[in-house]
């Protein structure tokens, strides 16, 4: 695992990244509170834990940019730039939500900020991914696309059918696994062939093996900046596996009671947040600066929640909408 | 005007939309230097070039994954898959992310892509490269789905699912690809959703899908002889389904029977026959009848796979017990 963290120059990104696990952080805690008074429904995958990384990746892609994550995917969404108040809506089953009501939790998407969607059936956006890199490339845009995936996506065909069609076809997508040590309930080393589920297979394909602490936001950005600017350049593609750890179970039903409760605490202690709170501080931010993102996370939070609670209920008539192009259903001419 | 084979068919069809679009690329395995398996895109790769004109691994997943993501990204990406057998190892991306991916996302994403797949039995392949599973497409809600049974309806039902906005999967019934028909010269563009009367009649409509089609005109020609004078419908879309020209048909002769190659649950033809039955119960003279393959997977001996398909006679003979009614 590297070592390093190495400190980044600008402080408007350092603090912009803080502000960004804050606000990722605070909103899924709020979605977890509204969901125990029965404001959403459903299930929900919380990132609780697993932030650095996608605010590392976030703070180095261009607007043109597009990312494709998983049902683990509220936090991607929303730090692609994706109003808070829509997405905190979508949650909700709101007419104002993201989506109209049509996708929830697992299916998060907001094209106009290259959040091209979360998908939950695992691995189906690794050839997804590779096919909008492919446009990409062959439009000449100079877009990268980021595909965000679990530890337990490496075991299925998808990834691997991805993997080598990015790399003969040299195309601008940077792939990451988070690996939080579990596929949904199981531990992830218990079914898988080696011991870095993502990193150990890069080599198969022909790609650099990288392994990076996920829970250190700026050893992710670092990472993230190398590989996004070299696919930019028609380097090819890459794939990344960030080490994290999910402060919850895998889903709402779940209270993660398999977890030894050493390692629970051992991670707990690691929490990406706190940590960074610390290195800013050590490295002379003023603690008024770091307060006042964390107070204004917390206010932005508030008036997402507020604005998503007094959105409408989906209106009956867009329940046939939306399946073609033309706005209808109709499957009869 | 010239006699083309549906397969010279298919890549006159690919060819006049690449040459119209430049957004348009075409990706599938062997389809490039090899010129298909079935020898439907030979040419294309010297004209257009091996980029948009491309060879992928052995990976269905990721050739059908490439298209949508493509397809999210401003082209108009078509992708062969060599058998239509070949959806069951890449359902995931059609049903579960093509199909619905626009209406989850509440229009935000629109796929114009196209999927064409060789289909159907005839050619002694055996039951995991003869099936023909159109159905499963149209059973799910998001997918267009037409199945082109003459050359020249191959480019202009082609054209038009590669100018359509939706995500269209068109069907090629491999066993046609020999047969030939003339084609206009000029550019070919039809419609989605329109069926078309290939023979009118009075006393029964027959509505037959993709290689059964010619077996049902020619058992229509045979049944004139015995007195029965039979409308033969192409139905040629799925979805959309143009049930306008079905039901005046119906309205017209009062009998209805299907003529499908799939095996006989859950048919496309179950499902006309039940718009029938709803819409149009009190025009029949008699009970809807359906023709198709017994419910098996299709043998490879030929002396068996013709007694599985639905022949000629087996049409001529069902038509003329269900006139007699």
């Amino acid at each position: 695992m590297a070592k390093t963290s190495p400190a980044i120059a600008d402080e408007t990104v350092r603090l912009d990244m803080y502000r960004m696990m804050q606000e990722a952080r605070l909103f899924e805690k709020r979605a977890q509170d509204l969901f125990l008074e029965g404001l959403i429904k459903g299930t929900s995958h919380l990132a609780l834990g697993q932030e650095a990384v996608a605010a590392g990746f976030a703070a180095a892609l261009r607007p043109e940019d597009l990312v494709f994550c998983t049902y683990r995917g509220h936090v991607h969404t929303l730090l692609r730039g994706a109003p808070m108040a829509a997405l905190m809506a979508e949650l909700m089953g709101r007419a104002t939500g993201i989506c109209g009501g049509k996708g929830g939790s697992m299916h998060l998407t907001d094209v106009s900020h290259g959040a091209m969607g979360s998908y939950a059936i695992v691995g189906a956006h690794m050839p997804i991914a590779a096919g909008a890199a492919w446009a990409a490339q062959e439009r000449g845009t100079g877009q990268v696309v980021v595909c965000f995936f679990g530890d337990g996506t490496t075991n299925i065909g998808a990834f691997h059918e991805a993997l080598n069609m990015a790399v003969v076809w040299r195309l601008p997508v940077v792939y990451v696994c988070e690996n939080n040590l579990y596929m949904e309930y199981t531990p992830i080393g218990q079914v898988t062939a080696v011991e870095h589920p993502a990193a150990d297979r890069a080599s198969a394909y022909g790609l650099e093996p990288i392994v990076v602490d996920g829970n250190d936001v700026e050893a992710v950005h670092e990472t993230a900046l190398r590989l996004v600017e070299r696919a930019r350049e028609g380097g090819g593609p890459a794939l990344v596996e960030a080490k994290t750890y999910r402060h919850g179970g895998h889903s709402r039903a779940d209270p993660a009671k398999y977890r030894p409760e050493d390692e629970v605490k051992e991670w707990l202690a690691r929490d990406p947040i706190p940590a960074y709170r610390e290195r800013l501080l050590a490295s002379g931010v003023d603690a008024a600066s770091v307060d006042r993102i964390e107070r204004e996370a917390l206010e932005t939070v508030d008036r997402a929640t507020e604005e998503a609670k007094a959105g409408p209920f989906p209106d009956p008539g867009a329940l046939e909408t939306e399946l073609w192009a033309d706005g209808g259903s109709a499957w009869r001419s | 005007m010239a006699e083309l084979t549906y397969r010279e068919a298919v890549s006159r069809a690919i060819a006049q939309e690449m040459d119209r679009d430049p957004t348009v690329y075409f990706i599938g395995e062997d389809v490039a230097a090899a010129g298909g398996v079935f020898k439907t895109t030979e040419g294309l790769m010297e004209r257009f070039g091996p980029k948009r004109v491309r060879d992928t691994p052995i990976s269905e997943q990721a050739i059908i994954g490439a298209v949508m993501g493509a397809a999210m990204n401003g082209l108009r990406p078509v992708a062969e898959l060599m058998f239509s057998d070949f959806f069951a190892v890449c359902w995931d991306l059609i049903a579960n992310q093509i199909a619905k991916t626009r209406y989850m996302t509440d229009g935000q994403v629109a796929l114009p892509l196209v999927i064409r797949t060789a289909n159907g039995g005839g050619v002694r392949f055996g039951a995991q490269h003869s099936q023909s599973v159109e159905g499963w497409a149209m059973a799910i809600p998001g997918l267009k789905v037409v199945v082109p049974s003459t050359p020249v309806d191959m480019i202009g039902l082609f054209a038009a699912a590669v100018r359509d906005p939706d995500p269209v999967i068109v069907v090629e019934p491999k066993v046609l690809y020999a047969s030939k028909g003339d084609v206009p010269d000029g550019e070919i563009v039809d419609e989605l959703g329109a069926a078309k009367v290939l023979r009118e009649g009075e006393d029964v409509t027959i509505a037959a899908l993709g290689a059964m089609v010619p077996k049902a005109l020619e058992a229509a020609e045979r049944l004139s002889t015995d007195g029965v004078d039979a409308e033969v419908i192409d139905v040629r879309s799925l979805v959309p389904l143009d049930t306008t020209t079905i039901l005046a048909s119906v309205g017209k002769t009062g009998r209805f029977v299907t003529v499908e190659e799939n095996p006989r649950l859950c048919g496309w033809g179950a499902e006309v026959a039940s718009v029938v039955a709803e819409e149009r119960f009190f025009d029949l003279d008699g009970p809807l009848v359906r023709i198709t393959t017994p419910h098996i997977p299709l043998p490879a001996a030929d002396a068996l796979e013709d007694l599985a398909i639905p022949s000629v006679d087996a049409i001529a003979d069902r038509v003329k017990k269900a006139t007699m009614d």
